[in-house]
């Protein structure tokens, strides 16, 4: 490759490489440095090494009321989302009539779905006068203040995330389009019912794919800020039965202007999906079936 | 022990596209049946339909006495071999070939005998702690004939099994699952084949009987020898035997001094042997057909010969394919190449004889062969 062509190689990433830079690895760098450091905005940052850590793991009761939280809801929406995902995707896998309206239907909450205005409507759905009252009202019980109830508050946002399963179906519905239908024959030669076919053929000829949903929802879970600040108005209401992490962070960013402490939770926040990201691929060599690897 | 009864079975598919037109066939207790024919002839389609993974429109299927119409493919007695092989790439051979038992809840100790037994047999003890990625295509052959046995099905049902590998190796399955056929029959376990193959070796080397499919309709149900010695149809005689049967045009002119065949500007007196098989017609149009092994360069001063050009010469070892133009008809004459003299070959013009016993008339709007007596 000559200079020239060389450069313009370069010149086309550039952008990509730019953004990068500039929205994702200095922040992420430096967000780091300030993790160990006093920095409320208007002033230098001063260092203060290990003490935000220290504060947090040590007297910050509120720091872990929102880590509870927020694994109660990682691991309550994933896989609630995960097994949704794939009831639908196995749903929309069938040659019916009119499938490919179904399919297309079926994935608009998810693009409706990150939206402010679904985190809205959800309000107005489980409000105290809302759908969900009325039609428990029309069997005779009596309304539920959902978002009142610390037992319910959390459940609403997973429900309102888990109704998103639109991009996992996806990939699912791919998944399953992949599997050699003579293997189903082969499968019902052998005398397999659907279940019997489904558990010992589908399932695990698309644990690449769930593996793959797994790691990414976790991750997202683990990110969800739009649900529970917009439901809640930002509070993480009631008794911060819906304050995850992310909420946390903001307020002590952008309400208190501690980014040094922000900084810290976040990065307390990426060290846990980061060890359950490596949970999930050092268990992956036990469950999940590559079909291009060798080994047996 | 079973054999299989198709009755009138009919395929028609959603679009109204009928792919199978009222078939009939029987295939006896451990009788070897190769379904044979170009691709879309519905072969495939007939096959899958015994098997239950495709629908019966009209008609019913019976294995041993017992109508599977609406049956289950599982609970009809049959096992397949697919073309792709089909074995579970996630389970180890152990478990591709115990699948069909363990669903059965079947015990352990019968399991690890019938693996035994069967790994045994196709040699493939060796292989059964490999993942099916990790087998080379003929061993992969073996386990998916392997789960077959396994089975004790009452009908194997095989769809182009052989068509994956390489000459060589499908060479060598082919005596393989033939021999394997006859120790089943020996051990007086359930041996009914259906085959389905497009390459008419297969047909050939491996059927009891073969039925030579085309369009969804049976050609002709035979055996090797009765479909090479005696096609029922222009399209058998020519789907039969390498290279195919020279099929032409001839006008039948019957004299007081005889009989002869006219091609073109030249005309062979028959033989009254000829003229005592035909069942059909007079004199008039016919669509002859003789295969390349029964016309031959005729000696020197040979009377009733045809005259040729030769084209193309072809070497192949032990014979001589020569291409020749007999009267605008484009010929292919099969001659042992020892002593066979290229040069005059080459030179254009040559004479030759037909082996009259084995030449072939057929009526050239039906197809139908008129030449094969009472």
């Amino acid at each position: 490759m000559g200079g020239d062509s060389k450069f313009l190689g370069l010149l086309y990433i550039s952008p990509y490489v730019i953004g990068l830079l500039v929205f994702t690895a200095i922040p992420f760098v430096y967000s780091f440095y300030l993790s160990f450091t006093d920095y409320p905005l208007m002033t230098a940052p001063v260092w203060v090494g290990l003490d935000n850590y220290l504060e947090l793991f040590t007297s910050d009761r509120t720091f872990r009321k929102s880590l509870s939280v927020t694994l109660v809801y990682v691991f309550t929406t994933v896989p609630l989302k995960l097994v949704f995902a794939l009831f639908i995707a196995v749903i929309l896998n069938y040659r019916l009539k009119m499938i490919n309206f179904f399919r297309t239907a079926y994935y608009v909450p998810s693009i409706l779905g990150g939206s402010v205005a679904v985190a809205v409507l959800w309000r107005y759905i489980f409000a105290k006068a809302g759908v969900v009252n009325m039609a428990l009202g029309f069997f005779g019980m009596d309304p539920i203040n959902w978002f009142g109830d610390p037992n319910y508050a959390l459940f609403i946002i997973t429900l309102l995330r888990v109704w998103q399963f639109g991009s996992a179906m996806i990939i699912f519905l791919a998944a399953l389009q992949s599997v050699d239908k003579s293997l189903y024959e082969s499968a019902a030669i052998d005398g397999a019912n659907k279940w019997q076919t489904f558990r010992s053929i589908t399932l695990p000829l698309i644990t690449p794919v769930i593996f793959f949903n797994l790691i990414m929802q976790t991750v997202q879970a683990f990110q969800e800020f739009n649900g529970p600040y917009i439901i809640t108005n930002g509070t993480g209401s009631p008794l911060k039965s819906t304050y995850l992490l992310p909420l946390y962070i903001y307020d002590e960013a952008f309400k208190k202007f501690d980014m040094g402490y922000a900084s810290a939770i976040a990065w307390v926040m990426f060290f846990i999906i980061m060890v359950l990201t490596l949970v999930a691929f050092w268990s992956s060599r036990r469950w999940v079936y590559y079909a291009g690897d060798k080994r047996s | 022990m079973a054999g299989l009864q198709i009755r009138n079975v009919e395929k028609v598919y959603g679009n109204k596209f009928k792919a199978v037109h009222g078939i009939s066939l029987d295939v006896k207790d451990g009788e070897f049946m190769v379904l044979v024919g170009p691709s879309g002839c519905a072969k495939s389609t007939l096959l899958r339909m015994i098997a239950g993974l495709e629908t019966i429109t009209a008609g019913e299927i019976s294995i041993g006495e017992r109508v599977v119409n609406n049956l289950v493919p599982g609970k009809r007695g049959i096992a397949m071999v697919f073309q792709n092989y089909a074995l579970y790439p996630h389970m180890k051979v152990f478990k591709n070939l115990s699948f069909g038992m363990r669903l059965q809840r079947r015990p352990r100790a019968e399991i690890e005998s019938g693996i035994g037994h069967v790994s045994r047999l196709l040699e493939i003890e060796e292989l059964l702690d490999r993942l099916p990625k990790q087998l080379s295509g003929g061993q992969a052959q073996r386990v998916a004939v392997g789960r077959a046995i396994i089975k004790k099905p009452e009908v194997f049902l095989f769809d182009e099994p052989l068509s994956n590998l390489d000459a060589k190796l499908r060479a060598a399955m082919r005596v393989r699952l033939t021999s394997l056929h006859k120790q089943l029959k020996q051990e007086g376990l359930s041996s009914t084949v259906v085959y389905v193959t497009h390459d008419q070796v297969e047909a050939m080397t491996m059927g009891d009987r073969i039925c030579v499919m085309k369009d969804g309709r049976i050609m002709q149900v035979a055996d090797p020898v009765t479909l090479y010695d005696r096609p029922e149809n222009t399209f058998v005689a020519g789907f039969i035997g390498t290279p195919e049967m020279n099929l032409f045009s001839a006008r039948l002119h019957k004299g007081a001094s005889g009989a002869s065949l006219e091609i073109g500007k030249q005309r062979m007196a028959l033989d009254p042997s000829v003229m005592a098989r035909l069942t059909l017609g007079d004199a008039g149009e016919v669509t002859a057909g003789i295969r390349p092994q029964h016309i031959a360069p005729a000696a020197a001063g040979a009377s009733n010969t045809l005259e040729g050009r030769v084209s193309h010469v072809e070497f192949m070892g032990h014979e001589i394919y020569l291409h020749v133009v007999i009267a605008d008809n484009a010929f292919i004459v099969v001659t042992q190449s020892a002593g066979f003299d290229r040069a005059k070959a080459s030179e254009g013009a040559m004479h030759f004889t037909v082996a009259q016993d084995a030449l072939h008339l057929f009526d050239p709007v039906s197809g139908k062969n008129i030449s094969l007596g009472s």
